[in-house]
């Protein structure tokens, strides 16, 4: 089945909101070998002029993702997840993620396009506080490899 | 660390190169912290059996492992205010490991918004796993 073109350009409601805690943060931190302690210790965070620790730069995706749930997984998207691939993916960090925050992410269908005989979907999803702080603009690029 | 700040920061510098070590472990590792449970990275057999060289790292790994080496470089990392990639070709991890070399260039410095633009290179067994990779630092 095709990727339906259909939904480009669709918004949908704000989802979450997703808690944000600092083990989460530590325990990404430590899997991508960080080894800046403003993601572990609150004293080298507000040393720094945070609240408390801070996400990585790219620790946004995991928000991101469970936001693009919604489309991705749509059957009426027409998107086969066996088939694939993450293309590109690009943060604007607003203000970095703050350990206690409580976050909603509003997901945008940029654009959907064929070329080669692969899908290309773009997503953003605009990350804020409940408060509606900005957060950060997380924008993905999926690649759906065409079918043989 | 202390954040680095407009005047030390020149065009044309240069940060490492530096080899980053990629386990199993590790994959599994950013699995549970990402939530990202794909078998293609984790699982040899699954791998191979979708047409895979062996297990693969997450692309957001390997994005992920390059921001640590710019905040590092940063002083600071909520400094790191833009950061965007291709994901080119995947990092193979066979069972005894893998290894993603990084280097990066500064490209621009605006001394007005104290912002530097820097393109990183990850490369892996020599191909290039990252395309277009730039991040943008918030300088002091």
């Amino acid at each position: 089945m095709a990727v339906n073109a259909d939904f480009a350009g669709r918004s949908y409601p704000p989802s979450g909101p997703y808690a944000v805690d600092a083990a989460t943060l530590a325990a990404f931190a430590a899997a991508v070998g960080s080894q800046d302690p403003v993601h572990t210790s609150s004293e080298a965070a507000q040393a720094a002029g945070y609240r408390d620790v801070i996400a990585p730069p790219t620790f946004a995706v995991t928000i991101a993702q469970q936001c693009d749930a919604v489309f991705v997984q749509d059957p009426e998207a027409g998107i086969d997840y066996t088939r694939v691939v993450h293309g590109e993916q690009r943060f604007i960090h607003h203000r970095p993620i703050t350990a206690g925050d409580s976050v909603v992410g509003t997901l945008t269908v940029d654009s959907v396009r064929e070329a080669g005989g692969h899908a290309m979907v773009t997503t953003r999803t605009e990350l804020a506080t409940e408060a509606g702080e900005a957060l950060c603009t997380s924008t993905s690029t999926i690649v759906i490899r065409g079918g043989e | 660390m202390a954040v680095r700040t407009v005047a030390q920061t020149t065009v044309g510098e240069t940060i490492g190169p530096l080899t980053l070590s990629v386990a199993r472990e590790t994959l599994v590792a950013y699995a549970g912290a990402s939530g990202d449970q794909n078998p293609i990275h984790q699982d040899e057999a699954f791998a191979k059996s979708v047409g895979l060289p062996d297990v693969i790292a997450h692309g957001m790994w390997t994005m992920g492992a390059v921001g640590s080496v710019v905040e590092e470089w940063a002083g600071d990392g909520g400094r790191v205010v833009e950061f965007g990639t291709r994901f080119t070709k995947p990092v193979v991890v066979p069972q005894g490991g893998g290894e993603v070399e990084v280097t990066g260039v500064v490209k621009a410095v605006d001394e007005d918004a104290k912002r530097a633009t820097v393109e990183l290179t990850a490369t892996s067994e020599g191909a290039k796993v990252l395309g277009r990779c730039i991040a943008v630092v918030q300088l002091d």
